[in-house]
Formats: structure tokens, C-alpha cells, sequence
């Protein structure tokens, strides 16, 4: 059985620094795995080159199985690969409501039907509906997303990844801003995404990283340096060289 | 589970799309100076034609993000392919010829787009320029075609549908174009309701994101070019119908940036910008040069400079009486239907 997702030999070269070298992952179908690294590690770039954002230098990259490297970004949304990001990037004068209808109505083959009102099919609606419920956004769902609070903004932001269905999801530092008190139905937001999801995580918060994860890869200047369990990885010498600040960057 | 909620949904997002009394009472307006203003025909022919156009700019601009400098190209293609139509005899009947304009018109931008929808929007405004430029030229050149620089003309026009002629004082002329743009308003006001019109925005507002779930960005901007096209195309062919002429002006680039400035008068992203932008320019204009003949394009750009400078606020607080699904302010929220 292939690997949810895999990278053979990925590398992304900007003007003489190395973003991303020779990185290979292979991620197992179900897998809740997490992408730890100290900042400039380049793992956002690494999100970038999977989700077809960036292209890669050197590499490939498959979907269970199935090459993408050359696919655009949307064919591979559509394919079930699909992302969050660090910095919200949402629909500010859509809802809630139209966001999530978009996606869901884009998954269900309506996105190009140009003749019917959206969500005249009962089938697009009652998606929604889920959605929405699930991430506790049907409070607000008609309001406009500029004006939500950062905590409802950062759910929408993963709630519109689940609408797409994905069979890979990355998250790019789901908890990043999220003050204290929105943070707990953020959390209870992942830990409940569906077990058949594959799940790469992406977080600076090693709490939610050992919490959630069941193999941390560490990444440091773009490359693979450690793979292991939370177990093997926290009693690892060199992670902790990294991480407490011993050179590594020079 | 929740189909209380599910029902509420399905009835807000239908809900959306509910035609507000504000819009009827537009198009009830409209109807009435047909047989209310009978001598201002031959100018609400020009309003309606130049209000068809600016809703076809709205399309791309105001609901995809993309700006145009030289939408004329597609104008002007319509109405000589309208005006060859009926200079030549290949289609006597008018109606059948406005349709195989906008078909026409529709695959020149299809064929365009890939120029116009890489690069940002400066490279956007240099690529559309430079095609409307080159259409010009063309047409220019293509004497044995379009007359040249004296454009084609002199041709009879059959009734429309076999049945209603063409009358001097422009009767006919303007209920065929003012129906003509009502249809193509309501085919316009569907699409931007659908799923396919939701997917524009989204790309519009933000594209990397509209990628990252799956939207295709090129195909639907794509398709709404084209279908933009199709409509300025119309809007020509309307032109070339009812004044039995088509010529050089009708790809100027003044016809470009009036289009523009119309649209921008009245609000782009609500579909009643380009119609109510096009009567406020048109009756502005015809009033100005009533007045003063020779300087009439000063006080329309002094009036034009005013608007921008004031925000356009007068107009804008219409919107509140519009579909308040788009561009709207926090006011439209309130007392959702």
C-alpha cells in the first residue's frame, strides 16, 4: 500500500540558500505527524513545494502513490491534498457561510455551474451545515470574516481545509496568534479531525506537537535531521543542541 | 440533526438572491420611459447601450478583479461584425445578427485572455490597451471590410424579429435595447448568485487561497472574460443596429475609458453600478453640453474629479437598496432576510 503522502529527494534552491535540501518524507495513511524545527528551518517552504505554491528544484512529490510534482495547486486541492496557513488567508468580505459553500460546493462539482443559486442542493447545504457546526462557526456564519475575532478566524481557516474533504490536510501553525482563551476550541478542533485524515502538522508549540503527534520529523536548514517518535525525538541530544541554541546555523 | 439549521441555510442562501423592491422598481422605471419619454429615446437608446457595457466591465472587474483599459476591443468588434452583417446581407434579421456578435465577441476574448489574465493589474491595463490599440488599426486598414476611416454605413436594417422597424425618432430601437440588456441583466444577476459568481469573488479577494480549495483559477477567469467579451459585444452590436453605423469611434479609447469612468460613477460590484453610472454619465454629459457645446469635457471632468474626491457617496447609499451581497457595507448586514 503507497505512503498518503511522500517526498523523494525534494530541494529548493533561492539565489544561492538552500530552503529546502534533499528532503524525503514519507507519511502513512492515517499518520498524525509533526514538522518541528527552529525558525528559518524552511518547513513552511516544505508546505509550499507539497501544496504546488513552490516549485521545487530537484524532487518529487507523491499522493498515494500518484506523482503531483507537476501539478497546480488547485488540481492537487482537488486531488485531497490540501492546507492551512500560518498567516490566515480567507475570503475577508465573504461569511463564513459563502466560504465554506464555496468549498463545498467547488468538492461536490457545483463550483462552475453558473445557473442555479448557491446551495439550492440540499446535498451542498447539509455539508455546510457539518462544517460549520463542527468548528462552532454557525454563530457567527453571517457575519463577514474581517470582522470575526482572530480565534474564530483561525477555525474558519481550518474549517474551510475540512470542507474540501482532504485525504492529506497540513497544518501551518494552526495555534499561532490564537490568544489563551480561544485556544482550547481550537485544539479540541484538531485532536477531533477524522482518524482517516493524514494528518502533517506544523507548530511551534511543543506542547500540542507531543500531545498530538505520533512521529515528529525535525527539520534544520532544509533539511531531515531527526525522525522519530515524541519519545525518541524529546530524549534526542541533537534536538536539544538545536534547540537550545547551539550553532547549527552558522 | 440539525435540520432546523439546515433549513434556515438553505433559506438565507436563497434568500440572497431574492429580487429587493428597490431593483424592481429600477427596472419598472425603465420600463416606463418607454411610453412615459418618448422624445428622449435616441438618448436612453445611448444609456441603455453604454449601461449594457459598463455591466459587462462590472463582470470582470468589479466581480473578478480585472482591469480593463481597452474593453472597446470587444465593443467595437461587435458592432462591425453587426454592421458587416447587415452592410453584406449575411444576416438580415437583427436579432440572430446581435447574437452572432456576441458569439463573436465571446471567442475574440476567449482566444485574448490568455494575454490578459498573466501579470498583475498594471501589465493588465498595458495589455488591454494595446489590444483595443491593434483592433484599431486593423479595422483602420481593413478598408474592403469596414470602410476604413469612414466606418460602414448606410446599411438598412430588417425589423427585429421580423416584425418591428426601426424607426427614425428611435422607438423601436430603444425597447430592443433596453430588452436586450434586461436579459442579459438577468442572465448576469444568475451567474453572480451561483456557485460559478461565488468562486469569482473568491478569486478576486483572495486567489492563493481560492487555488489552495480546489477553484481553478484560469478557467474561471477564463470563462468570465469571455462571457464579458460577449457582452460588450452586444452592447456594440446594439450600437451599429440602431444607428446603422460602425465605425473607428466605437474602438477608441475614449470609448474604453468612458465605459471605465461610467462604471466607476455608479459602484462597480453591485450589477446596477454600470446601469445607474451610465444614466448619471450620459444625462451629465448631454446636460454639460447643452450648456456649454465647446467645453463640455472640462465640467465632466471637473464633476468627475468631484465625485472620486467626495467618494462617490452620493451614489453609493443606493447600494443599501441593492443584493447587499457584495462590496457592502456593515449597514447591509443588518436585518439579514
Amino acid at each position: 500500500m503507497p505512503m498518503a503522502l511522500e517526498t523523494v529527494g525534494l530541494e529548493r534552491h533561492f539565489e544561492g540558500i538552500v530552503a529546502a535540501n534533499h528532503v524525503s518524507l514519507s507519511v502513512e495513511k492515517g499518520a498524525r505527524r509533526a514538522l518541528i524545527g527552529p525558525n528559518g528551518a524552511g518547513k513552511t517552504t516544505l508546505v509550499n513545494l507539497i501544496t504546488g505554491m513552490l516549485r521545487p528544484s530537484a524532487g518529487r512529490i507523491l499522493l498515494e502513490g500518484e506523482d503531483i510534482t507537476d501539478q497546480p495547486p488547485d488540481q492537487r486541492a482537488r486531488l485531497g491534498l490540501v492546507r492551512t496557513f500560518q498567516i490566515n488567508q480567507l475570503f475577508a468580505s465573504l461569511t463564513p457561510l459563502e466560504t465554506i459553500g464555496l468549498a463545498v460546493s467547488e468538492r461536490l462539482g457545483a463550483g462552475a455551474d453558473w445557473w442555479r443559486i448557491v446551495g439550492r442542493k440540499s446535498e451542498v447545504v447539509q455539508n455546510i451545515v457539518d462544517v460549520l457546526d463542527r468548528f462552532h462557526l454557525t454563530d457567527v456564519m453571517y457575519e463577514r470574516t474581517m470582522t470575526l475575532p482572530y480565534g474564530k478566524q483561525r477555525l474558519l481557516e481550518i474549517a474551510l481545509a475540512i470542507a474540501c474533504r482532504p485525504r492529506v490536510l497540513l497544518l501551518d501553525e494552526p495555534a499561532a496568534g490564537v490568544p489563551e482563551s480561544e485556544r482550547h476550541e481550537l485544539l479540541a478542533a484538531i485532536a477531533a479531525l477524522p482518524a482517516d485524515v493524514t494528518v502533517l502538522l506544523i507548530e511551534h508549540d511543543m506542547d500540542l506537537v507531543f500531545a498530538f503527534a505520533d512521529r515528529i520529523s525535525v527539520l534544520v536548514n532544509g533539511a531531515v535531521f531527526v525522525e522519530g517518535t515524541p519519545d525518541e525525538v524529546a530524549r534526542d541530544p541533537r534536538v536539544k543542541a538545536v534547540y537550545f541554541g547551539d550553532d547549527l546555523d552558522a | 440533526m440539525s435540520t432546523p439549521l439546515t433549513a434556515e441555510i438553505a433559506h438565507h442562501l436563497a434568500a440572497r438572491a431574492r429580487w429587493r423592491p428597490a431593483e424592481i422598481a429600477f427596472w419598472l422605471i425603465a420600463l416606463a420611459s418607454v411610453i412615459a419619454l418618448p422624445g428622449w429615446h435616441l438618448l436612453l437608446t445611448q444609456v441603455a447601450i453604454l449601461g449594457l457595457f459598463a455591466l459587462s466591465l462590472d463582470l470582470i472587474l468589479g466581480f473578478a478583479g480585472i482591469i480593463s483599459l481597452g474593453h472597446a476591443a470587444f465593443f467595437g468588434f461587435g458592432a462591425y461584425v453587426a454592421g458587416i452583417l447587415a452592410a453584406r446581407g449575411l444576416v438580415a434579421e437583427p436579432m440572430l445578427a446581435l447574437v452572432i456578435s456576441g458569439v463573436a465577441a465571446a471567442l475574440l476574448g476567449w482566444a485574448t485572455s490568455f494575454l490578459v489574465l498573466r501579470g498583475s493589474d498594471l501589465t493588465r491595463l498595458m495589455v488591454t490597451l494595446g489590444l483595443a490599440l491593434v483592433l484599431y488599426e486593423i479595422a483602420n486598414r481593413l478598408v474592403w471590410l469596414t470602410g476604413g476611416a469612414d466606418g460602414l454605413s448606410g446599411f438598412a436594417m430588417a425589423p427585429v424579429l421580423g416584425w418591428f422597424d426601426f424607426d427614425i425618432a428611435g422607438h423601436v430601437g430603444y425597447a430592443y435595447s433596453l430588452a436586450v440588456t434586461f436579459v442579459l441583466f438577468l442572465l448576469a444577476r444568475r451567474l453572480i448568485f451561483s456557485p460559478f459568481g461565488l468562486s469569482l469573488r473568491s478569486l478576486k479577494e483572495n486567489a492563493l487561497r481560492a487555488a489552495a480549495i480546489g477553484i481553478p483559477p484560469r478557467r474561471r477567469l477564463v470563462a468570465i472574460y469571455a462571457v464579458a467579451a460577449g457582452y460588450a459585444g452586444v452592447a456594440g452590436a446594439l450600437l451599429a443596429q440602431t444607428t446603422q453605423f460602425a465605425s473607428l469611434a466605437t474602438l477608441d479609447f475614449e470609448r474604453s475609458a468612458d465605459v471605465l469612468l461610467a462604471l466607476i460613477i455608479g459602484g462597480a460590484g453591485y450589477l446596477y453600478g454600470g446601469l445607474i453610472g451610465a444614466v448619471a454619465f450620459k444625462l451629465m454629459q448631454e446636460w454639460i453640453s447643452g450648456v456649454t457645446p465647446q467645453y463640455w469635457g472640462f465640467w465632466l471632468g471637473l464633476v468627475l474629479v468631484l465625485i472620486v474626491l467626495v467618494g462617490r457617496a452620493p451614489l453609493q447609499y443606493v447600494r443599501a437598496f441593492l443584493p447587499r451581497s457584495h462590496l457592502a457595507s456593515a449597514a447591509l448586514r443588518s436585518g439579514r432576510g
